[in-house]
């Protein structure tokens, strides 16, 4: 599988990052190495093979509904790098 | 040539749990900015979900009153996308097996009842409330984690009317299994349109979504405007472009948003943090068990019961508190037709009035039953009885304490009307004379001052036949 | 008394009951250990030495005979579980300055057993990495040869231990990040059963995979932390819940008729010469102790190493989207609007090979190419299982190398990404099946370097690979030998 500039900045955009010139040659080379190793997976036959994402069969771990105390406001904004008006602040989101 | 329009909407209904789905912050509405969060739904690093049981069940219940088949095995998965509402920077939502699917739900337009299709309906959470403020936007996460459902259906409705209609019926439903309180104003029940229009036979065209439409004048008025826009294109030659709109309410019209700066890709994955919802034939059988009669079979006991009309069952069962209250008026005061009346009348004014729903009334159903009583044993007239119920309004007392505290009860004492009934004719002999000669108006209005005299407390009834009586000794 | 010996947990219990010494003086002796070595180590990013000697004093104090055996007991805490009103950055700058407002579940468990945290420890940036030199902040050294990496990623917690800056660490594995460290740094790390530990609190790397666990300086005290950490906690929907066990009761030298599982493809290609020496050597301990070895196949194992990284990868990629500098950490400076701030927060704020990762999962994940990695991935992890349940059927635990080899040169690895990956081949796919597994040590290579051993359980059979260790370890005694580390100059 050869990842090519474009297919890196596509990925890029989705992930919310962005690379320089030189970053996107190495990601697509180092990318493509990894996806290479990847194919290995292809040599097994996992034709109605049940896809495992829960290791453990557990099921239902529901809780009552109950209300708990919340954190004190100033602790939920404590480490925000930018707060205003007792909100989290972000720059302008236009729609 | 017709243009048919093809519409199909997903509903998002704000759960009445207390707590949030997947922790214990409050769902309580209005609080002050950021005052509800927690680690959890603040999406703090090394948080952990843990879903709460009444989401599953209210799911379930939405589920069942819609007619869906409820799925045995459903779990979590996450849509990711980054928006500064969304702490986690992903959705836990349901993706390919969610709870309920294959529902069915019955609306009626002008008396021509249809089916529409449920396609699915899904658990997920809410996302934050962003502010927009002059220097910036401000993100508020009180609202993240208060447990949803969307609702989807089948492109099945055909105008602006069958979709209202649908929007409707879910309320109803919604408020009936008391699965959401459904305060549109809150935003406990909103709806997305899809829509399309074709000519009749021909494919479904492409289709347009528009979001967070949260009246169902604003959803009637946003299907009238885009099917027209779109026909307007097409007739032109122009190629409907698939895109999400924003209505917008103020002026009456719709327009595309800004497209992202990427196709979405919202990579959904189970969620490794959460387990599957796994339900028992037994569970869903208990849930069905506990469900309240659903609107409609009520609408069609009060038509048999009771000999309403169509027209008045319908108002009554179109919420779950004027049915309730209907029911607890009737069992008191044995006269449907009477309790019908009164709440479709006076209390439904001066609620609307108040900007109140039954919910906010203060008298119970058996006080009202004990009112209509009063009625039907003759004890007050209808114009008093409105007195009364004001007054029950205002103070919540029996209407047997009302009528003695305030003396409303009704004259009926012959001796004290005739002296009464004498002298106004004596005052009006002009009218006595119209009355003489034939003129039966008249007797109108003297019975008017003789009601005005005893502040409404005189028997209409015996006012009238002792004029007849009396009217020759003038 | 003066501490100058490399102590355990039940050790320092004795000497405190027979009134030898205080907690105070031996968290005295713990800072100042960490004074003369930790300028040559590195193991922590914080060290807490004014609140821990604080927590001593007052251990002094209350201590009855009630009392936990970790009461008062020095500890590392590795840097990506949350402490209360502690920084914790998981060694990230995107988390620069974090002060979590709550404590993860097995943090507040250890403070109720009177424990006391000294230091949190260093580790490869978000647990991704086999050598600590992932730190955002600075590489740990191994203690046993300060040129050479201590593993990854709880290489500080290992570390810290090896370097008797501590008593004992907890960390976390997701593919091998306790066992690794452990087996490099020649201490005992455990990574328990999926499910056993609460996770709530460790910041997520992996979630289907990560687990928390301790290391220590040998069994006994690896029995007496697990006891106190697992679990059942309702605020992980993923912790089991079951009858606590008191690990301390499986510790028995005798271990006659113990079937102990050897797959020969462990012992082929690839694996340093005298790993291979030491592992033959403890098999034949196994042979002496009366076990009974047992020859299992795990063929799908081969592959758990390519389904590993499209997992971890694709979950990091979600669970590692949150830092995006709003609510906390590090936020970019100098940003048009807020798609700018978000890619130049998170471009700057994560490390390279976090960046990679994302970048394999976010594309594994993508639309196209679910079904042909992640789905893939998913499947093969069913078959993993199937093999590990089929094996350990046969036998009570499999024993192989836990790397196949010894702590390597820092920097020798870290140019090629996918060299570094394979340090993990043996302990992955333990991860994928989410199974139990040890490593112990098991005697040192030609160049003086300590040799892990991997013992590999069923699911919650940690009593069966503790048993099996303990009889090791008391046989042989390699967890005696200890680095030779030179005072910092």
């Amino acid at each position: 599988m050869k990842l090519t500039k474009e297919d890196v900045i596509y990925v890029a955009d989705l992930a919310r990052l962005e690379f320089t010139e030189e970053e996107l040659g190495l990601y697509a080379d180092q990318l493509s190495a990894i996806l290479d190793y990847e194919e290995k997976l292809n040599e097994l036959d996992t034709t109605n093979v049940v896809p495992t994402a829960h290791v453990l069969p557990v099921n239902n771990v529901l809780r009552e509904d109950v209300v708990k105390p919340s954190l004190d406001r100033e602790k939920a904004l404590m480490n925000a790098p930018s707060q205003d008006q007792g909100c989290f602040s972000v720059p302008n989101v236009l729609e | 040539m017709e243009y048919e329009i093809v519409i199909g909407l997903e509903i998002h209904s704000e759960l009445d749990t207390k707590s949030k789905i997947f922790c214990g912050c409050s769902t309580a509405f209005g609080g002050e900015e950021n005052t509800q969060t927690c680690p959890v739904c603040l999406g703090l690093p090394g948080v952990l979900p843990v879903m709460n049981k009444k989401v599953v069940e209210y799911a379930v219940k939405a589920g069942i009153a819609t007619n869906c088949t409820i799925a045995r095995f459903s779990k979590m998965d996450r849509k990711n996308y980054f928006y500064p509402d969304l702490p986690k920077a992903y959705q836990i939502s349901q993706f390919d097996l969610p709870i309920c699917e294959h529902g069915t739900v019955e609306i009626n337009v002008d008396g021509v009842k249809k089916n529409i299709g449920i396609t699915r309906i899904h658990m997920e959470e809410d996302a934050g409330k962003l502010i927009h403020a002059a220097g910036g936007t401000l993100a508020d996460n009180n609202r993240c984690g208060v447990p949803l459902i969307e609702i989807v259906t089948e492109p099945d409705m055909r105008s602006a009317a069958e979709a209202r209609a649908l929007a409707e019926k879910i309320k109803t439903i919604l408020e009936y299994t008391e699965v959401s309180d459904c305060k549109m104003q809150e935003g406990s029940l909103r709806f997305d349109v899809n829509l399309s229009v074709r000519k009749p036979g021909e494919p479904f065209g492409t289709r347009t979504e528009m979001k967070n439409l949260n009246s169902f004048r604003a959803l009637e008025r946003a299907v009238e405007v885009e099917s027209k826009r779109q026909i307007f294109e097409i007739e032109r030659g122009n190629p409907i472009i698939q895109q999400t709109r924003k209505w917008d309410d103020d002026k009456g019209e719709s327009y595309a948003l800004r497209s992202k700066e990427e196709a979405h890709d919202y990579r959904y994955f189970p969620d490794p943090d959460l387990v599957p919802v796994v339900l028992t034939e037994e569970y869903i059988q208990n849930i069905k068990g506990s469900m309240p009669i659903l609107p409609w079979v009520r609408k069609v006991r009060y038509m048999e019961d009771y000999n309403l009309s169509e027209y008045d069952a319908d108002i009554l069962v179109s919420s779950r508190e004027t049915a309730e209250f209907f029911e607890g008026t009737v069992a008191v005061c044995k006269d449907a037709k009477t309790a019908a009346n009164w709440l479709m009348g006076d209390i439904a004014a001066t609620l609307n009035e108040k900007g109140q729903t039954m919910a906010d009334v203060t008298f119970t159903p058996a006080q009202l039953g004990e009112m209509i009583g009063l009625i039907n044993d003759k004890t007050i007239s209808s114009s008093i009885a409105k007195q009364v119920l004001q007054e029950m309004f205002a103070t919540g007392k029996d209407p047997k304490v009302i009528v003695e505290e305030k003396n409303l009860a009704q004259m009926s004492d012959t001796s004290e009307l005739k002296g009464m009934v004498l002298d106004v004719m004596k005052a009006n002999p002009q009218s006595v004379e119209d009355l003489k000669n034939g003129k039966e108006k008249a007797i109108g209005f003297l019975v008017g001052q003789i009601m005005r005299q005893t502040k409404g407390k005189a028997n209409p009834q015996m006012v009238n036949e002792l004029i007849r009586e009396l009217i020759d000794q003038v | 008394m003066k501490m100058t010996k490399y102590r355990t947990i039940h050790e320092i219990k004795a000497l405190i009951e027979k009134g030898e010494t205080t907690y105070e003086e031996v968290m005295g002796a713990y800072i100042n250990r960490i004074d003369q070595v930790e300028g040559t180590v590195d193991s922590f990013l914080q060290v807490l030495k004014e609140e821990a000697l604080n927590q001593a004093k007052a251990a002094d104090e209350n201590k009855d005979d009630k009392t936990s055996p970790l009461f008062g007991i020095p500890y590392g805490l590795k840097d990506n579980i949350c402490m209360e009103g502690v920084e914790t950055t998981c060694a990230s700058k995107i988390l620069t300055g974090f002060i979590p407002p709550y404590s993860a579940t097995v943090a507040e468990d250890l403070k109720n057993s009177g424990a006391v945290v000294l230091g949190k420890a260093n580790m490869d940036e978000f647990a991704m990495g086999s050598s600590n030199e992932n730190s955002s902040i600075k590489p740990t050294k191994n203690p046993w040869d300060p040129s050479r990496v201590p593993g990854g990623s709880s290489g500080g917690s290992a570390a810290c231990v090896a370097a008797d800056e501590v008593v004992f660490a907890l960390g976390s594995d997701t593919g091998g990040s306790i066992r690794q460290p452990a087996s490099f740094c020649g201490v005992v790390g455990l990574k328990p059963t999926y499910g056993l530990v609460s996770r709530y609190g460790l910041i997520a790397f992996a979630s289907s995979l990560d687990q928390i666990g301790p290391i220590t300086k040998d069994v006994t005290d690896c029995a007496l932390v697990l006891n106190q950490i697992a679990g059942h906690d309702e605020k992980d929907s993923t912790s089991v819940d079951r009858e606590k066990e008191d690990y301390t009761s499986y510790l028995q030298k005798d271990i006659k008729g113990m079937k102990i599982g050897i797959v020969e493809e462990y012992f082929g290609e690839g694996l340093q010469p005298d790993v291979r020496k030491r592992l033959e050597e403890a098999v034949e301990v196994y042979k002496s102790l009366g076990a009974q070895l047992v020859d299992v196949k795990l063929p799908t194992s081969d592959y758990a190493l390519s389904a590993y990284y499209i997992i971890s990868s694709a979950e990091a990629s979600s669970n590692l989207a949150r830092y995006d500098g709003i609510r906390y950490g590090f936020r970019a400076e100098g940003f048009d609007d807020l798609l700018d701030l978000y890619k130049k927060t998170r471009s700057q704020g994560f490390g390279e090979e976090v960046k990679r990762r994302i970048m394999l999962g976010t594309y594994a994940l993508s639309s196209g190419y679910y079904d042909a990695y992640y789905k893939k991935a998913l499947q093969v992890r069913t078959l993993i299982k199937e093999d590990f349940d089929k094996a350990l059927s046969q036998c009570d635990v499999i024993l192989s190398p836990t790397c196949p080899t010894t702590a390597f040169k820092l920097g020798e690895k870290s140019s090629d990404p996918l060299e570094m990956y394979l340090s993990d081949i043996y302990t992955v796919p333990v991860n994928i099946a989410g199974i139990p597994a040890i490593s112990i040590p098991c005697g040192l290579d030609e160049q003086g370097l300590p040799v892990g051993m991997q013992l590999i359980g069923r699911d919650f059979g940690e009593k069966d690979i503790l048993k099996a260790a303990y009889a090791f370890e008391q046989a042989t005694k390699h967890h005696l030998n200890r680095p030779t580390l030179q005072e910092a100059r």
